[in-house]
């Protein structure tokens, strides 16, 4: 079993807390107590049934607007896999929110009211599901109990979804009509909507292929931490621990460490009491090497026939995070993996008005902003392009004079 | 060429190791904060994953609020000696014996709450700047928004407004002076998770976690261990049953279920046909609907 993180962009009005909320329900994962305290609570539907959408209700500010203002985290489990759901707000004030859970998710589910079809939202959430590279898209069009669960809304939503998401770089998307409310096609196929012949929303979340990248080529594990006991057994024992983010590596491998650029061999892998022959992405391990070289944490490990690019000028995607708007004169940091360095905004290329996906020229970014820049930094940064090896291409930028994440970068290419 | 994802269990450990040597990396002074319950054991193991052959680079720190469950304490101790690592205690009755606490009076006095006191002064005392705890978000829906980096100032307050972004797998530790940040490497594991790790791991529990015969008392529809730290008086009627913990707090604010799990696989056959969730057995979560948020604010783990 394995585990897929969704994330579900859409908003209140879309009814996207009640199919969260029906998800859980109709599944079986939500528990006694918790199931009380919704029955006392005094929301309810018009026709005096539960009102799901509390279920994902977070926070007493949340509560008191009625609207979700972050990332809240859901858990569930059917016998087939284990899910994680970001559940973001879909106003264009939280887009960084939006962002924030996208980065995490294979899977979005991008909601459509069957009454509005694609609409500006539906623009900018899908804007970010390709900004953001996830691997599989489900549009949900809901509400279809309120236009008769007439099969022709919903070819006609196809159709305009798939005029615009041409112009988008889009992996795979499923078309899915459904009722939150009433419970149609969430986790039950419904009789009701019998023209369809595709799967229900949770049948294909539990089926859909989950893929990482485990070719050689993208070897890629920052050194988070290095290992040296100085015990007397163990007088010249020295590991480099860190999580591999892309590709594998296996014993007598020939790396790369980078940015100093020294070779050497991986002698042996290590995961607590196993040696494990090979390091897969996502495993979290600690690499012996032949040749004793100066390596510290911020330093990558990479496949010697295959470098990430090098540079401290970095052409990239931008997303602006902070309410104070970015300042060109001003030094930020950079974190990429475990390196962290100084950075400057060099250049602002242009802004994306993220409603029609104009490109605009623009003197600095603001909240929610997003755009191409170009980022200097202090010391040299080993990077894939985001759009092709996502785990080494991602990176934060932030604020030292208040510490904040203050923006999202996902790295292109090397500036000329 | 591609393949699927890591077994669920493989992709959390590895994650929460990842966030270990993280907080490692990112911090001069971490400590992890030991309850002696199964949250924190896991974290223990998950250390030890992390950071072998080496120490932790961090010591453990228990606050004791005298009311521990004395096979708690039994197991703290057996384990530090297993592990050769630093245990730091805090004492709540120094707290009160200093006055900077007042112990509370009546039926349904606890020290629960007055622990927040001890620990953010233990952490004051050692300049701690990072705290691991074992806090997941599937608990409370307060915990759902909470990040896995989460900053406090000096206060030990948490701004759910104020929350930084978290992306990818980045975690931005970046603190100004006095603040500490709250590290929860298994934020993403829910209980039915970290019960099937420790059996996959074969890792010790406390004994009160597995059923056993123990006196125990009815307190707001709730089964309490019978003991003097609960003030009980005549109209305690004290029954002998078969129980069992679901979580290792204090005694006061822990209340036991009735259950005949005496082995790891009962317990995750009765979690699995659960009908009340593991926070549903603190009687401190029912006080109101927002009291984990409003504790959290103040500074609780």
């Amino acid at each position: 079993m394995d585990i897929l993180k969704f994330l579900t962009a859409g908003s209140v009005d879309d009814g996207k807390s009640t199919l969260i909320g029906r998800l859980l329900y109709d599944s079986d994962s939500i528990l006694v107590d918790q199931l009380e305290a919704l029955q006392k609570s005094n929301r309810k539907n018009d026709d005096g049934t539960i009102d799901l959408a509390i279920l994902t209700d977070g926070l007493k500010a949340e509560r008191e607007q009625g609207i979700t203002i972050d990332v809240a985290y859901k858990y569930f489990q059917t016998e087939k896999r284990k899910f994680i759901i970001a559940d973001t707000p879909g106003h264009i004030q939280y887009t960084r929110n939006m962002v924030t859970g996208a980065s995490n998710a294979d899977l979005a589910i991008i909601l459509i009211d069957a009454r509005k079809g694609v609409i500006e939202q539906t623009i900018r959430h899908s804007y970010l599901v390709s900004l953001l590279a996830l691997q599989h898209v489900v549009v949900a069009v809901n509400k279809m109990d309120m236009v008769d669960y007439d099969e022709e809304v919903f070819n006609k939503i196809v159709k305009d979804y798939q005029r615009m998401a041409g112009k988008l770089n889009l992996n795979e998307v499923t078309y899915i009509p459904v009722s939150a409310l009433k419970g149609d096609n969430i986790v039950y196929k419904s009789d009701r909507i019998h023209w369809y012949k595709g799967k229900s929303l949770l049948d294909h979340l539990e089926t859909v292929p989950v893929d990482i990248d485990d070719s050689t080529d993208h070897a890629r594990m920052p050194v988070q931490w290095i290992i040296r006991p100085q015990t007397d057994e163990l007088h010249d024992y020295r590991g480099y621990a860190g999580r591999v983010l892309s590709g594998s590596f296996k014993v007598n491998d020939k790396i790369t460490v980078l940015p100093s650029g020294f070779n050497s061999t991986i002698s042996k892998i290590e995961f607590f009491d196993r040696e494990p022959a090979e390091a897969s992405a996502g495993m979290s391990v600690t690499l012996h090497l032949e040749d004793e070289i100066d390596i510290s944490r911020g330093d990558i490990l990479v496949n010697a026939q295959s470098h990430p690019k090098i540079s401290q000028l970095i052409e990239a995607d931008l997303c602006w995070m902070d309410t104070k708007p970015m300042d060109t004169s001003l030094m930020y940091l950079v974190q990429h993996n475990s390196k962290t360095t100084r950075c400057k905004i060099q250049d602002i290329l242009y802004k994306v008005n993220i409603n029609t996906l104009e490109q605009v020229n623009a003197e600095s970014f603001n909240l929610n902003d997003i755009g191409r820049v170009i980022l200097k930094t202090a010391d040299p940064l080993a990077f894939d392009a985001y759009q092709e090896n996502k785990p080494n291409g991602g990176a934060i930028i932030i604020d030292s004079r208040t510490n904040l994440t203050v923006g999202a970068l996902m790295f292109r290419a090397i500036a000329d | 060429m591609s393949k699927n994802k890591l077994n669920y269990l493989d992709d959390l450990e590895a994650e929460a190791i990842h966030i270990l040597r993280e907080v490692a990396g990112q911090f001069e002074k971490p400590a992890l904060l030991f309850s002696g319950g199964k949250d924190s054991i896991t974290l223990v193991r998950l250390a030890e994953k992390a950071f072998r052959p080496g120490k932790f680079p961090f010591p453990l720190v228990h606050i004791d609020t005298g009311h521990n469950f004395p096979e708690t304490i039994a197991y703290r101790d057996e384990m530090i000696k297993r592990i050769g690592e630093k245990l730091i205690v805090g004492y709540v009755q120094d707290s009160i014996d200093q006055g900077k606490v007042v112990e509370q009076k009546g039926k349904n006095a606890s020290r629960n709450a007055l622990q927040t006191v001890t620990l953010l002064d233990t952490i004051a005392q050692h300049q701690f700047d990072a705290c691991i705890g074992g806090a997941r978000r599937d608990e409370e829906k307060a915990r759902a928004k909470e990040r896995i980096f989460s900053v406090r100032d000096e206060f030990g307050q948490w701004d759910p407004k104020r929350q930084r972004p978290e992306l990818w797998n980045l975690y931005n530790g970046k603190i100004h002076k006095g603040e500490n940040v709250r590290v929860f490497p298994i934020s993403n594991w829910t209980e039915l998770d970290v019960w099937n790790y420790i059996r996959r791991e074969n890792i010790p529990l406390p004994t009160i976690y597995f059923a056993h015969e123990r006196d125990v008392i009815t307190r707001n529809g709730q089964l309490m261990a019978a003991a003097e730290a609960l003030n009980m008086d005549e109209e305690d009627i004290i029954t002998r049953r078969n129980v069992r913990f679901r979580t290792v707090g204090d005694m006061t604010c822990t209340a036991a279920v009735e259950s005949d799990a005496f082995e790891i696989d009962d317990i995750i056959n009765e979690i699995s046909a659960s009908k009340i969730s593991e926070r549903g057995a603190r009687m401190d979560d029912k006080v109101s609907e927002a009291a984990m948020e409003d504790r959290k604010k103040g500074g609780y783990f």
